[in-house]
């Protein structure tokens, strides 16, 4: 089974996307075998206030929510952000997402570290995308910076139950991080596969080599991005059945039943 | 059939102490993959001795030797195109000359100098002759300068390609940066300009309005410096419905047309 975490349905301000509607989504996902996706509403990255896209993001996945998981987007530097956050985990959401560079908020800064902690005390992760686009190819009025490593270490420090996926990095921004922290800061990190490349130079195999095949998942950034760019990468790996499977899905399900197990106080059952 | 149009290989001069893996790693992919062509360059000593897009005559000489060399050491799989830094005419004019008859099957020019620039003319005019393509990196719309090359993009490239009618070129990795579809509403009307799509870029989109602007007759499959992009690529078109005539023009019909004649036989 394969579990999709980098999603989206929605347009993209600076380009057309072709039917970037749940039932597009789900076309390119049963064409290329993907089981189930996590889901974030691509427009809400820029909005003031998501709540409304929230909504809207939970109504259209509602008819598909076997296999479509809607991803709240969270802007921390609203006021009564923790309602959203709340209303994320009420409804069963698997995480949560937000886009400090989009949103405009210093991406280690009080918000975000305020936001990690709550997200952690709530049980879910923070899905982060370093960019949504190749830098050299972003409209002029484009100037969101990708998301620094050094943003993405400083999260993960901040409090133990803090578990972040992050989303289209490619091989530097992974060293970058998962060297720049300790064992078990980097253990709250996981990674999707889209944006790091394979052979020749092969950056995912030489990644799961050093950072650890535990440390990495599924993701494809449809509608941005043709879904067969990481099948592709998964394919010319040549893995073994049961290696391929903990990226598909099987490190994701550990990485979220761990994350449960260490929050329980000790003593519960 | 299956021909990469956009392939690059090292040697002990470039800065990868890996070279010889790296090279075995895109063999070995390529394999996997199915291309049965692999035409490529190297790019001088890739900044060892000068720079990538600005490589000395030297870096050329020696680059497209070790090219030629892998060509026979891998016959009828690999395939060189000569480099060339168009500010050294004579070099460059007299390497096209000697490397074609040494069996190279096309002219690699990175950014060296603009596209548009009659530097070029010259190098153009030799192709066209020799029945050799232009292999010419672009950068997608380019709006600004970058450091360490001269880029082009397709606007200036059709500038050149429109003084030389005879000759053909192929516009580089659509799919490696920059705003493929400013590029695409460039080549509408340029019939001497092929689409080649390799590139890390997998936009979705992209290929569809490749074949919308270009049609099938104008696109070559390629992968540059990532194989598994290719492959994506290459799927992601056998999905579209196109008919097996068209996707075996992208695969390889194409480019069996655009190279000398015999070239991959």
């Amino acid at each position: 089974m394969t579990i999709d975490v980098a999603t989206f349905v929605g347009g993209y301000p600076f380009r057309h996307l072709p039917d970037p509607t749940p039932t597009g989504l789900l076309q390119q996902m049963d064409r290329t075998g993907i089981a189930t996706a996590w889901v974030g509403h691509l427009p809400s990255a820029w909005h003031r206030d998501p709540a409304d896209a929230n909504a809207e993001l939970a109504e259209l996945l509602r008819p598909h929510e076997q296999r479509l998981r809607g991803v709240a987007t969270i802007h921390p530097a609203l006021p009564r952000w923790e309602d959203d956050l709340r209303m994320a985990r009420e409804v069963g959401a698997p995480a949560v997402r937000a886009y400090p560079t989009c949103q405009g908020l210093d991406a280690a800064g009080p918000e975000m570290r305020g936001l990690i902690g709550a997200a952690a005390a709530a049980g879910l992760p923070l899905i982060l995308t370093v960019r949504f686009e190749d830098v050299r190819q972003r409209h002029p009025l484009d100037l969101v910076p990708d998301l620094p490593a050094a943003a993405i270490r400083a999260l993960a420090r901040v409090d133990p139950q803090a578990r972040l996926i992050v989303t289209h990095a490619d091989r530097a921004v992974v060293e970058e991080v998962h060297f720049g922290l300790t064992p078990a800061e980097a253990r709250r990190i996981l990674w999707d596969i889209s944006w790091i490349w394979g052979p020749p130079e092969d950056h995912l195999r030489l990644l799961l080599g050093t950072v650890g095949l535990a440390r990495f998942t599924f993701g494809t950034g449809m509608p941005l991005r043709i879904p067969d760019g990481a099948i592709a990468k998964l394919d010319l790996l040549e893995l073994p059945s049961d290696e391929r499977e903990r990226i598909t899905s099987g490190n994701l399900q550990q990485w979220l039943l761990q994350a449960s197990d260490e929050r329980l106080p000790s003593g519960s059952p | 059939m299956l021909i990469d149009v956009h392939a690059h290989f090292y040697t002990e001069r470039s800065p990868y102490a890996n070279w010889r893996e790296l090279n075995a790693a895109r063999l070995e992919a390529g394999r996997r993959i199915g291309i049965t062509a692999h035409v490529a360059s190297m790019l001088g000593s890739w900044g060892v001795r000068s720079p990538v897009y600005f490589p000395s005559e030297d870096d050329v000489h020696q680059a497209n030797g070790r090219m030629l060399a892998l060509c026979h050491e891998h016959r009828g799989l690999v395939f060189g195109y000569c480099l060339v830094n168009p500010n050294y005419t004579d070099h460059a004019l007299g390497e096209i000359e000697t490397r074609a008859t040494a069996g190279m099957v096309g002219i690699k020019l990175a950014a060296s100098r603009r596209a548009d620039d009659p530097l070029l003319d010259p190098i153009a005019a030799l192709a066209a002759g020799r029945g050799l393509p232009i292999l010419h990196h672009v950068w997608q719309h380019r709006r600004r300068e970058w450091p360490g090359q001269e880029a082009s993009d397709a606007v200036e490239l059709a500038g050149l390609a429109g003084r030389h009618p005879r000759a053909r070129f192929i516009l580089a990795h659509l799919g490696g940066g920059g705003d493929w579809a400013h590029s695409l509403r460039v080549l509408r009307d340029v019939p001497n300009v092929w689409v080649d799509l390799s590139g890390s870029g997998i936009d979705t989109g992209m290929l569809e309005h490749a074949l919308e602007a270009v049609g099938a007759g104008r696109l070559l499959w390629g992968a540059d410096v990532t194989l598994d992009t290719g492959l994506a690529k290459l799927r992601y078109l056998e999905s579209l419905g196109l008919s097996d005539a068209d996707l075996a023009r992208i695969r390889h019909g194409n480019a069996e047309a655009l190279f000398p004649r015999g070239s991959f036989r």
